[in-house]
């Protein structure tokens, strides 16, 4: 077994291992933190398979940004006071059965012919002079630049989408009315008052 | 040497216990959430690995658009959480049965 494979083993094992944990714990910010776990260990496999911008992008957004916002929400919304949870116990038969349906017909399905070593042979490693950012963005910006815009208006919309959503006009709060500030007169706000003048 | 067959089966059994964190937790939205965003990982899994092993990368892009989206839709299903949860007060998915009728 060399170097490689040990490393594959170890990180995929920490990798299910964390899944389990973010499926079965039932603190949310323990399964937040099981996520992160999960994440870092991926971006190592893909580490494994050459594509080094990816798997930095993955730490970075997903762990840096999304993830945060998951923890931040938890720990914003007060749900540590959970009751125990219902229908776990109930589901976790036919939930077992169903899924271990699905993980062995698509293990076969990947195990039976089709993407065999002969059929997908191991690449062989590049150098180290090859840059799979560099590559990655040749292609990003030259065939996949109409997708690449359109991603820039998906987060746009998600931008507006969650602030719109979120945003809410409190009635005890005091708030400037620019229209009204801009069409005020001289009578609204100044009062002439003839008086004798005083020694 | 790891073959393509070793990183497809690790993306199969994220998926699959994905699926079963939703069928489990029938608690709490925000578990299920983080349950789909393990299955966009999975898939993600299968997209670098092919893109390895086939010496294209265009299943590398795919990946970065896929992340995209991801982001996107974990900010705005956090946001509609958020919105839940002042309305309602509680976010159990056993509550939220207005639909019914």
């Amino acid at each position: 077994m060399d170097f490689k494979l040990f490393v594959f083993w170890v990180f995929s094992l920490v990798l299910v291992g964390a899944a389990v944990g973010v499926i079965t714990t039932r603190n949310p910010v323990q399964a937040a933190l099981f996520l992160v776990l999960a994440f870092f260990n991926s971006a190592i496999i893909w580490m494994l398979m050459e594509a080094e911008f990816l798997a930095i992008t993955l730490v970075l957004v997903y762990v840096g940004a999304v993830m945060v916002l998951f923890l931040f929400v938890v720990m914003m919304l007060d749900i540590n006071t959970l009751p125990a949870r219902e229908g776990f116990t109930r589901y976790l038969p036919v939930g077992a059965l169903v899924v271990g349906a699905i993980i062995v017909q698509m293990v076969f399905l990947i195990r039976v012919r089709w993407f065999s070593a002969d059929d997908y042979p191991v690449p062989t490693p590049r150098g180290a002079d090859y840059s799979n950012t560099e590559e990655l963005g040749r292609a990003m910006y030259t065939d996949y630049l109409f997708q690449f815009e359109v991603a820039a208006v998906i987060l746009l919309v998600a931008i507006i989408a969650a602030i719109a959503l979120t945003m809410r006009r409190r009635p005890e709060t005091k708030y400037q009315r620019p229209a009204e500030q801009i069409n005020v007169k001289k009578e609204d706000r100044l009062r002439v008052v003839s008086m004798d003048s005083e020694s | 040497m790891i073959p393509l067959t070793h990183y497809l089966t690790l993306g199969a059994i994220l998926f699959g216990l994905s699926i079963a964190g939703i069928f489990l937790n029938r608690k709490n939205v925000i578990i299920i959430l983080m349950s789909i965003e393990l299955m966009l990982l999975a898939v993600n899994m299968n997209f670098v690995a092919f893109s390895h092993f086939l010496g294209d990368t265009a299943g590398q892009v795919f990946v970065f658009f896929i992340l995209t989206v991801a982001a996107a839709e974990a900010a705005i299903g956090l946001a509609i959480l958020v919105v839940l949860f002042r309305n309602k007060g509680t976010i159990n998915v056993a509550d939220l049965d207005e639909l019914q009728g």
